[in-house]
């Protein structure tokens, strides 16, 4: 599949969608330039991310970004995440190692947004919800 | 073939480029680019300050820009005009000047649900900052100025009633008369009227001195002039009330130990140097604007505005917001059906389509019409019916990329 053919892919059928009964932290992030919301919900088992659910209002790159990290991130420690969120970061922003890295999957169909920084911030969106979320659940177990 | 595109160098260059973001800021044409090219290469220096012949030309081009624009808005008096780097800046002068120094607890400011952040925001600061109340006028179903709403909010106790002239974000044109009128009848004497122009300046013949309003702000990018220039026209006994907005160089008359007094205007206004070069651009674009006839440019892109509203009205899947076309400058702010705004601005830039996709910097008027985001196509003079073809064409291809064949 081309790149543009796997984000349309996750984008008419998002993996992940919906929202947890009780989650252990749950974030919105909000794009005011394209006006995109995204709200990312998470529980913890035994440090590692057992269930992770995202929902709301966005364009094709920010919810097929969604619908990848949420296949990735389960079973992984919020560090792990914190790990991949940068290598994602680094893909959409032009770094030529992250686009030809196979451990990133599916998301290097993403490498082409960074040709357009408005279309980067949305890829990031549900990664900066997600990063969000787990600081919430980790707060949460510390009090 | 299209002449005026001819006049831009940028889309002359550019042949298979469909520019249809002018409501951000409109291409510029060659006069413009050479009228700041030749300030600096001819008058460049410092206006108001050098006892030399070069210091004295720039003082001379300076003013007669700023007559030149004036006169553009109907404007007689010249010292009504402060430069400014736009709209947002002029706004924010009256908010912090007239607001500062004239709201106070139990006070009312107006503004519309059409606002540009531009005009809302100033307003809802400098309004919680002195305790006044904070009020929304709100819009019909159709994207028009509720008047009976506006009717509803203004009292004796309005002091400020902040409108823009055109939507950025629609394209309605507000009836300007009519606002007035409700102003003047129901607001205490000194209420102020604060215009934003920004979208009416570079498209409707706009005459101030007939118009009892008493600030109105405009940017020159966005009517074919340069980046960084815009202004401020407002009453005179207003704005020699007014304390400054910035201080230093050229705005002071007398600077002593303990205080100083403030220059006349329109200088009080235009602390440090001024941006000279780019008021000579703003009068070329003026002039490029007052040949071809106000009136002749609303009437081109009114012709642009019905038929692509028209026209993608007509698919199905696509919602036109506003009201009907007569009564909007040229704007066509649109959703299509399953293709989110953003992809479908992508979409369309792959063949050289360049329409905004967003917010247009309007929350709270996308919160009312219930959409997260629209596409926003603007026309201005260089545009013609090819341009809202590649339009239409290119909404038609997104939609069938983004449909579902497998369903």
């Amino acid at each position: 599949m081309s790149p543009a053919e796997i984000i349309l892919t996750h984008h008419r059928r998002p993996h992940h969608r919906g929202t947890i009964d009780a989650p252990d932290g749950v974030a919105t992030r909000h794009n005011p330039l394209c006006g995109e919301t995204l709200t990312v919900g998470v529980t913890l088992d035994t440090g590692r991310l057992s269930d992770v659910r995202f929902d709301g209002e966005s364009c094709s790159i920010g919810r097929a970004s969604a619908s990848m990290m949420t296949d990735l991130v389960v079973g992984l420690t919020p560090d792990e995440v914190g790990a991949l969120t940068t290598r994602v970061q680094a893909l959409v922003t032009g770094d030529p190692a992250a686009a030809a890295d196979a451990t990133l999957g599916d998301l290097r169909a993403l490498a082409e947004v960074r040709r357009t920084p408005a279309r980067a911030a949305c890829a990031l969106l549900p990664w900066n919800a997600l990063a969000d979320a787990l600081a919430e659940a980790l707060d949460a177990r510390l009090t | 073939m299209n002449r005026t595109r001819d006049d831009f160098p940028l889309l002359a260059a550019r042949p298979g480029l469909v520019y249809l973001d002018s409501a951000a800021t409109s291409q510029k044409p060659r006069a413009v680019l050479d009228a700041v090219r030749e300030f600096y290469e001819t008058d460049n220096a410092n206006p108001h300050r050098g006892a030399y012949a070069l210091s004295v030309a720039a003082t001379e081009r300076y003013h007669a820009a700023r007559e030149k624009v004036a006169h553009f808005f109907g404007v007689a008096d010249p010292d009504r005009l402060i430069f400014t780097r736009g709209t947002t800046e002029s706004l924010n002068l009256v908010a912090a000047t007239w607001g500062r120094t004239n709201l106070a607890r139990g006070d009312e400011v107006i503004v519309t649900r059409l606002e540009h952040h531009a005009n809302f925001v100033p307003w809802q600061v400098i309004a919680a900052e002195r305790n006044a109340t904070f009020r929304i006028a709100e819009i019909t179903d159709d994207g028009r100025l509720d008047l009976d709403h506006l009717r509803h909010l203004v009292t004796p106790r309005t002091k400020v009633v902040a409108i823009t002239h055109v939507s950025n974000a629609l394209g309605t044109i507000v009836p300007l008369p009519d606002v007035i009128d409700i102003v003047r009848r129901q607001a205490a004497p000194g209420a102020i009227i604060v215009v934003d122009g920004a979208q009416s300046a570079p498209h409707l013949s706009v005459a101030l001195d007939a118009l009892d309003i008493d600030f109105y702000a405009f940017s020159g990018h966005k009517m074919l002039g340069p980046t960084g220039i815009g202004g401020l026209i407002g009453r005179r006994d207003l704005l020699e009330a007014m304390p400054p907005y910035q201080t230093g160089g050229d705005m002071i008359e007398f600077v002593g130990d303990e205080r100083t007094t403030w220059n006349v205007i329109p200088h009080k206004f235009e602390a440090g140097t001024p941006n000279t070069g780019d008021a000579a651009g703003l009068a070329a674009a003026v002039d490029y604007l007052s040949s071809m006839g106000m009136p002749t440019v609303r009437r081109h892109e009114q012709a642009l505005t019905a038929v692509a509203s028209e026209r993608l009205a007509a698919i199905p899947g696509v919602r036109v917001f506003g009201p009907p076309p007569a009564e909007r400058s040229g704007v066509v702010s649109f959703t299509v059906a399953d293709v989110h705004p953003h992809d479908l601005a992508t979409i369309l830039d792959q063949d050289g389509v360049c329409v905004r996709a967003g917010q247009h910097c309007a929350q709270p008027l996308l919160r009312r019409l219930g959409v997260g985001a629209t596409a926003r196509a603007s026309f201005y003079v260089y545009n013609d019916a090819a341009d809202v073809e590649a339009l239409v064409t290119g909404v038609r291809k997104a939609q069938a990329m983004f449909a579902d064949v497998a369903s």
